[in-house]
């Protein structure tokens, strides 16, 4: 296998030993169930008093990792991400699950996703990894774009929202849902997929792995993100529904419903 | 600043959201005195690329390659990173959403993905999108010489001119092939998005049973341009696919019709549809959370309501 333009030649090779290096990049977010208060800045939100926890979407790539190396018998895997030191919490729970080491890159982060995924890609490249997994979207800032920037930047092939992922023989086959169908795609090793729902079930940490996840190693590496070309100048709440009206009870209802939806919504 | 739209077909047909992502480009070129170039990833004739004038492109670029049959995101990022641009948009679909960043890393640019308003201010483009799940709103400013975005389908209503679009043949610049596409499965055209479609029909747990959701279908099929979505609760239960789920985890829904059945309206689910323009809900419990964002609701047995909803929308369609 060759490896593609631009990649650091040698890096995949480890002879016939069943071998795997997987990197997963993980974000922390508010948790989904959480209420969002506006923090006076205008422009951000008040954390206090909110749950973070791992990208949801990370955890499809997270049990993707762990999976694959268990699958393979030998290899590593090693969960990296960006930002204060309160991403080391959700390192640990990437750890608990059963990656094998972190890296933390230490930074106040930044809302361009290209000067993350250039920091990202910066930590990745050296690291000889066969598979960079990502969540296909952040549930905090909703872009899908920090995995396809990453393969851009280190011109590897790049497959996004994968609900079906196989790896063997230096390549991988993987499906995604797009409109109208699901797409099947090939693609070499080393490549970056990011993964949706459908992947897997990510597996709950065991108290056995929580313990030795304090253990693990987790290496600080200070980085420092460009000028940002996104520059977030207001947040602020939606417009609540106006409040709507219960047209009545049972199927004798219908036909005042319709009324309604041909006459006053006008949308049939 | 010229506009660079990059519009989706499959088999030859262009998809509704490529007349949206004209839309959305002609307002930027408009406030900036630009033009907009449409570009077309073709595999062979597309129908309808006389008509783009029409809907707001000043040029038509047609870039024909063996490669976009099943398409090629490699071959597609060649052919839409093209230096010149003030900005490049895209629909927010799975294409999209997986082209627009390539694209941004390849240009050096920034990404807005989702967005559902822009216009330009002092010569940068400003956008509005949903963040947090649709529980917030960020507004936010692109600087740099290029923006890629990427638009929320069934938000920027196509529009029509007089004009006429002049038809360009380009060639796609030399790629790697890195990914090859080689199928699409259980492809059905005529079966429509839950994030595209004008009418969704949902259905929840309020069904009790999988084989319940053929009255959601039956709807659906009365409507004739609906597509049937799902909660999180009936997917997770392996009822329906996850391609229909609505809600965070799931798809991002701004139909003009929206109808919740039998879905009690968890906060995740209200983040994927609360911009449905009109929202209906039939739900037993009048005290469901989904009548708080309804427009019209209906309290009751759906087994009930929904053939009679069905019934009458039928017969109001034949009349039609």
């Amino acid at each position: 296998m060759r490896p593609p333009e631009g990649f650091p030649a040698g890096l995949i090779q480890r002879g016939a030993e069943p071998k795997v290096k997987i990197a997963v990049c993980l974000k922390r977010v508010p948790d989904t169930t959480s209420k969002i208060v506006i923090a006076a800045d205008r422009a951000s939100i008040d954390e206090a008093g909110l749950k973070f926890v791992p990208n949801p979407y990370d955890e499809f790539a997270l049990e993707a990792a762990i999976a694959l190396k268990e699958k393979a018998g030998a290899g590593e895997t090693v969960v990296v991400a960006l930002g204060g030191d309160s991403v080391q919490e959700t390192l640990r729970q990437g750890l608990a699950m059963g990656i094998d080491r972190a890296v933390h890159l230490q930074s106040a982060g930044s809302p361009d996703a290209l000067e993350v995924a250039k920091v990202l890609a910066a930590e990745l490249k050296e690291g000889g990894y066969d598979l960079i997994l990502f969540g296909k979207m952040a549930v905090d800032d909703y872009n899908h774009a920090a995995g396809p920037m990453v393969a851009e930047l280190l011109g590897l092939p790049c497959v996004t929202a994968a609900v079906k992922l196989e790896v063997a023989g230096g390549a991988l086959e993987a499906e995604r849902e797009v409109e109208g169908g699901v797409e099947v795609l090939a693609a070499s090793l080393p490549a970056v997929v990011t993964c949706d729902k459908g992947l897997n079930n990510p597996r709950l940490p065991a108290l056995k792995g929580i313990m030795a996840a304090k253990k693990k190693p987790l290496d600080v590496k200070p980085v420092t993100l460009g000028a940002a070309q996104f520059s977030v100048t207001g947040l602020e709440l939606p417009a609540e529904r106006k409040a709507g009206r219960i047209v009545g009870e049972g199927p004798d209802a219908v036909a005042e419903l319709v009324s309604l939806l041909r006459n006053e919504a006008k949308v049939i | 600043m010229n506009v660079l739209a990059v519009l989706e077909q499959r088999d030859g047909a262009l998809r509704k959201v490529s007349h949206e992502v004209l839309a959305a480009a002609r307002r930027l070129a408009d406030a900036s005195g630009g033009s907009v170039h449409a570009l077309v990833l073709a595999a062979g004739d597309v129908a309808g690329l006389d008509q783009l004038g029409r809907f707001g492109a000043d040029v038509v670029k047609v870039a024909t390659h063996d490669a976009f049959v099943l398409g090629s995101p490699d071959a597609a990022t060649a052919a839409a990173a093209q230096p010149g641009y003030g900005a490049v948009l895209l629909a927010a679909t799975a294409q999209g959403r997986d082209l627009a960043p390539r694209i941004a890393a390849r240009l050096g640019a920034p990404v807005a993905t989702d967005v559902t308003e822009l216009a330009v201010e002092g010569g940068k483009v400003v956008i509005t999108r949903p963040v947090y799940a649709g529980r917030a709103l960020q507004r936010a400013t692109l600087s740099g010489p290029v923006a890629v975005i990427s638009v929320r389908p069934n938000t920027f209503a196509p529009v029509e001119s007089g004009k006429a679009g002049a038809r360009e043949d380009v060639t796609v610049p030399a790629f790697t092939p890195r990914v090859t596409v080689k199928a699409l499965k259980k492809p059905d055209a005529a079966k429509l998005d839950v994030s595209e479609a004008s009418v969704v029909v949902s259905g929840g747990r309020g069904l009790k049973e999988p084989q319940h959701f053929a009255l959601v279908e039956d709807l659906a099929a009365a409507f004739g341009n609906a597509a049937v979505g799902a909660s999180r609760a009936v997917v997770d239960a392996g009822w329906r696919d996850h391609g229909e789920q609505v809600g965070q985890t799931g798809k991002t829904v701004s139909p003009q019709l929206y109808i919740a059945i039998g879905i009690s309206g968890a906060i995740q689910h209200l983040a994927g549809m609360r911009t449905a323009k009109t929202i209906v809900a039939i739900n037993r419990d009048k005290d469901a959370p989904i009548f708080k964002v309804a427009d019209y609701g209906v309290v009751g047995d759906l087994f009930e309501i929904v053939p009679r909803l069905t019934e009458e929308v039928r017969k109001l369609k034949a009349n039609a």
